[in-house]
């Protein structure tokens, strides 16, 4: 049926027909995941809701369905105000910087051994460097909004993320050192190989347990870098104020939905490097696309959790915990990886 | 046209009005953003010639971190452009001598195929090395040397940097609860006053 397709627009469209049918392969991830990302708020708020004893959003729509769409139009008819005094380009620029590289890094993200948008070498490399630019959504809104307060929060969370970013990047290294590959497929077939692989275990091999220390470093600093409770700099509306606080309407709405389709962004990274990607978990189950997304709503659920049980950070402590504590940790484990790599222990052969 | 030349046209227009807006905007933070999207432009150049590491590093260090420290200074440095100016008569002589030059070197690298410069041909890459693996492998075997002299003057960088900022061991945070409780307002709090400015 694909190939059909493939036919039909390639006498349609002739010699244009790569770029159209890459538009459409674009497309078919985009749209997906926009729907994804608008229900990811109406489950955050239905989880948060039973984890404190409440219902949650329940009266637009069979079972609050409809709740998230409401949530847009409504913000969608709001009016946008800009503050007089603001720098008007960069002020309406600055939420695009926020959402553009959530949804650029998808570009490699591999769905099984075939389905990926661009397979390249160094698709790691990519993600993390498309994955840096976000930060300029939140410095420039801060700037742009010509206040104190928002300038002072951008500060704050610029960083924050930029802080986090090495923490998460000295982890990715560990794991990319282990799988000798900077490709993301590449990377999920090395941890399917293994002494627990063999035996029909396969979840014991993936790179989560060899690298458990690497692991947790990681799902914290992911955390922190997408700015999420407990450390929600951006948006402790009791105490603190964030960089998006002159934004209203659409404009605050793209802030919101970048930080969610960065979660997502975040989980689907989490579930292909170090929890197996598509991989099955036992031997007798057969990989395929579920088990991926299965990990991905895995980690989806860690995030909500966590923003339902812990108290918010303090700032100072939030700095502490990157520089001071994961950052010489995963310098550590870099080298303790690298000596066990060269050992006759080796796992990973 | 291939698509190819026309991507690289493309590319290279944005590349070369970024260029000029970072040197004539008006602007600090302006001409700061002007370059990253100058830098990313030329990262895409850099992707044509099938220098993959080399676009994706140009991105990740100099877009993700060094203009990210950048705007933070330039954000908060008060910066008077009138003043700035002033000295425009007096440098002219000196920085178009300086222009001239770069003028003439970029005429000899560019036209360098027209002048027979370069008899041997570019080096194409295999396709199925990556290019990645290929960078490692030149890195660590044939200039290990320089590389790692590269990284322990990173390292010394990085060291003086801290040794600069650092102002002796930090005090004892711990509290006495006894005196915290006699604590005034006064003794902790100072109100500033911080009059909100108007843009020209």
């Amino acid at each position: 049926m694909v190939d059909a397709l493939q036919e039909l627009l390639q006498g349609l469209f002739g010699s244009v027909f790569p770029l159209v049918w890459a538009l459409l392969k674009i497309v078919l991830i985009i749209a997906p995941l926009l729907l994804c990302v608008a229900y990811l708020t109406f489950w955050e708020r239905k989880v948060i809701g039973w984890m404190q004893v409440r219902v949650g959003p329940n009266r637009v729509g069979p079972w609050g369905l409809i709740q998230p769409i409401a949530d847009g139009l409504k913000l969608f008819l709001k009016e946008v105000v800009v503050p007089t005094g603001s720098d008007k380009r960069v002020f309406v620029i600055a939420p695009m910087f926020a959402f553009a590289p959530a949804l650029a890094a998808w570009a490699v993200v591999p769905f099984n051994d075939t389905l990926v948008l661009a397979n390249v070498n160094a698709s790691l490399l990519y993600v993390m460097a498309i994955g840096s630019i976000g930060v300029y959504g939140i410095i420039l809104a801060g700037w742009a909004s010509n206040s104190k307060y928002a300038f002072l929060g951008g500060m704050r969370s610029a960083a924050q993320m930029i802080s986090y970013e090495i923490s998460m990047g000295l982890a990715l290294v560990v794991v990319l050192m282990v799988s000798n590959s900077l490709n993301l497929g590449d990377i999920v077939h090395s941890q399917g190989k293994g002494i627990f692989a063999d035996y029909g275990l396969g979840f014991l091999s993936w790179n989560w347990l060899p690298l458990l220390p690497m692991f947790a470093v990681y799902l914290v600093s992911i955390v922190a870098e997408t700015n999420r409770a407990p450390f929600d700099m951006a948006e402790g509306e009791s105490e603190i104020v964030g960089f998006h606080c002159e934004y209203s309407g659409m404009a605050f709405a793209v802030f919101f939905l970048a930080e969610y389709a960065n979660m997502i962004l975040v989980s689907t990274l989490t579930a292909l490097l170090f929890l197996g990607g598509w991989l099955s978990p036992v031997g007798f189950l057969p990989d395929g696309l579920l088990w991926l997304f299965l990990k991905i709503a895995a980690v989806l659920f860690f995030f909500l959790w966590i923003r339902a049980t812990f108290p918010r950070y303090r700032y100072d402590q939030i700095m502490r915990l990157g520089w001071k504590v994961f950052i010489p940790l995963c310098l550590i484990w870099l080298v303790v990886v690298g000596c066990w790599m060269m050992s006759p222990l080796n796992i990973w052969k | 046209m291939e698509f190819k030349t026309f991507v690289f046209y493309f590319l290279s227009a944005i590349l070369v009005f970024a260029g000029l807006r970072v040197i004539t905007s008006r602007n600090p933070v302006h001409a700061a953003l002007f370059l990253v999207l100058a830098f990313f432009s030329a990262a895409g150049v850099w992707m044509l010639l099938q220098a993959e590491f080399l676009a994706i590093a140009l991105i990740l260090i100099y877009v993700g971190a060094v203009m990210v420290l950048f705007l933070f200074v330039v954000m908060m440095l008060d910066i008077n452009l009138d003043r700035l100016r002033e000295g425009f008569w007096s440098y002219l002589p000196l920085g178009s001598i300086i222009a001239l030059l770069m003028v003439a070197e970029m005429a000899l690298v560019l036209g360098g195929n027209y002048l027979g410069l370069f008899e041997s041909s570019v080096p194409q890459a295999a396709a199925d090395v990556s290019n990645v693996k290929a960078v490692g492998r030149l890195i660590f075997t044939e200039y290990v040397y320089p590389f790692e002299l590269a990284s322990v003057i990173l390292l010394v960088g990085i060291v003086a940097a801290v040794a600069l900022t650092q102002r002796g061991k930090r005090k004892n945070k711990s509290v006495n609860p006894a005196q915290q409780v006699f604590v005034k307002a006064a003794d902790r709090v100072r109100v500033l006053q911080m009059p909100a400015e108007k843009r020209e």
